[in-house]
């Protein structure tokens, strides 16, 4: 593969906003995403004449870029409506950086929506698995289930090992008022909630809320002039394997294992040098898998890892500081809001009003993030390493 | 060379399996069986696919329990069975409690019926103790 370096720190994220995050009742998917890209534009301080690029993907919308440019009334020179799941952001931000970078476009937009909490329940768009249907899979529960009890049995890690992820989530969440679900959570709880299945109980399994997000993205020599610190896509990577969880070679490996590390080496930067940890956590195995297969602990360890509250406030590693989409946010596809609060941490440190969180939720001097999505069953793997101006 | 007109795999996989037949797909080069069926073999692309009939041999890769109210059917198991023949594929494993199924049980196929279409149910290949 050719040497993607030339694309490092080109393409920065100069706005971004969420909408209707948690319960949106009334308010429909289209119009919950079409709020997060005005208010997104306006944190950019950017007329939304001037998009011309529109990036988006939802499981409200067969064609979601075109719904969305019809809906805003504009008309993107390049649009991607790619939909490799909750992973789909992070390969739109490459796209963007790669078109915005060919000169395509000038400025573009990434969003997504979704209002399936307030309409009854998870939304989906997948069609049956055809070798699978028939079993009565209920994806994508069943595969991450599938995934838990392969990696309890090959590397030794019990459920309240795995509880760990959950309660390091939610004791996050409790630094975020803008989290869903705050509050006390202990392993206790993880253990003694419904089992769905087997070995997931309720509590490792993602919260079902509304939400939409965009972000606004530019090139370099542009976001110097936008109002708010410009955070720079340093690297970017983008694998998949399977669609089906029955066809995934070894369910304890996700494609994170490629995708990370062309990303960082994209990037000139390592796992060790992240100042904030965005992992996709729809449900608690990913945590786990994703700690490992993106380099910060070998394949097997990460239930050590993570002991003692490692990953929790104040441990070793800021991973999933806003709650993550076990306790803050998740309506779908999660990935855009694991791209935001990895760049707001940016922000933050770089004083921007990002609003206001308890102590310890805000990282102190972070300049370095990494945003990993997933999608499907852990089947698209999708990394993204954003960065301060000082870091290019 | 595959047969590219007619029923295609998927269709003929599923026919053989109304006439109580579970088969798999074998590379006459290679010798590699190839499940799910497909009109070319998986990342090398040969086509030289015939039908070969499964051993029936597997071994429960992945296990979980699907947890449902009684009164909508109660509990059942999904798992993943490695085959002897190479393949993978996602079954039901009967003949056993759902949660008793565990990683590495010795399983073996036979013909059954989901929601009214022939499906391919693995039970234990010795009788649980």
């Amino acid at each position: 593969m050719s040497d993607l370096r030339h694309l490092r720190g080109k393409a920065a994220c100069i706005g971004l906003a969420t909408a209707g995050t948690g319960e949106a009742p009334g308010r429909n998917a289209m119009e919950l995403m079409a709020e997060a890209v005005v208010k997104a534009l306006a944190d950019a301080s950017v007329p939304l004449e001037k998009v011309d690029g529109l990036f988006a993907a939802t499981a409200f919308h067969s064609m979601a870029a075109m719904s969305l440019a019809e809906y805003l009334g504009i008309r993107p020179a390049w649009s991607n409506g790619s939909n490799i799941g909750g992973s789909s952001f992070m390969a739109h931000a490459l796209d963007a950086a790669m078109a915005l970078e060919a000169g395509l476009i000038d400025v573009a937009v990434i969003a997504y929506g979704s209002n399936q909490r307030t309409a009854g329940g998870f939304k989906s768009i997948s069609e049956p698995m055809p070798f699978e249907a028939q079993y009565g899979p209920r994806n994508p529960l069943t595969a991450y289930a599938l995934a838990t009890s392969r990696y309890m049995h090959d590397f030794g890690a019990t459920r309240a090992d795995i509880a760990e992820v959950a309660v390091a989530a939610r004791a996050w969440a409790n630094l975020n008022p803008e989290a869903f679900m705050r509050g006390p959570l202990t392993v206790e709880d993880v253990l003694a909630a419904r089992m769905i299945s087997d070995p997931l109980g309720k509590l490792d399994c993602c919260l079902v809320t509304d939400g939409a997000a965009a972000i606004v993205m530019t090139r370099a020599d542009r976001a110097k002039d936008a109002p708010k610190t410009p955070v720079h896509l340093l690297g970017a990577a983008v694998e998949h394997h399977h669609r089906m969880i029955s066809a995934m070679p070894d369910l304890t490996v996700t494609s994170a294992a490629v995708s990370a590390p062309r990303a960082f080496a994209m990037a000139g930067y390592g796992p060790a040098e992240m100042h904030s940890v965005q992992l996709y956590d729809a449900f608690t195995i990913n945590t786990l898998l994703f700690l490992e297969d993106c380099g910060f602990c070998a394949k097997g360890e990460a239930a050590a890892f993570i002991k003692g509250g490692h990953i929790a406030p104040g441990g070793g590693l800021a991973v999933n500081t806003n709650g993550g989409g076990l306790s803050c946010v998740h309506p779908g596809m999660y990935g855009l809001f694991v791209t935001i609060e990895a760049i707001r941490q940016i922000r933050t440190a770089a004083g921007n009003d990002e609003g206001p969180r308890e102590p310890g939720g805000w990282i102190e001097g972070a300049k370095l993030s990494l945003a990993h999505g997933n999608g499907g069953v852990l089947s698209s793997q999708a990394s993204c390493i954003w960065g301060h101006p000082d870091t290019l | 060379m595959t047969d590219m007109t007619g029923p295609g795999p998927e269709a003929e996989w599923r026919a053989h399996l109304a006439e109580g037949r579970f088969m798999l797909q074998r590379s006459r080069s290679t010798g590699a069986h190839v499940f799910y069926p497909r009109v070319a073999a998986p990342g090398s692309g040969e086509t030289d696919l015939e039908w070969v009939e499964a051993s029936g041999r597997g071994t429960v890769y992945a296990t979980t329990c699907t947890r449902q109210r009684p009164e909508k059917g109660g509990d059942y198991n999904i798992a993943l069975i490695d085959l002897a023949e190479g393949p993978r594929m996602m079954a039901r494993v009967e003949g056993i409690a759902p949660d008793a199924v565990t990683i590495g049980l010795a399983v073996r196929a036979r013909i059954g019926e989901l929601a009214g279409e022939p499906a391919v149910i693995f039970e234990p290949e010795s009788a649980p103790a």
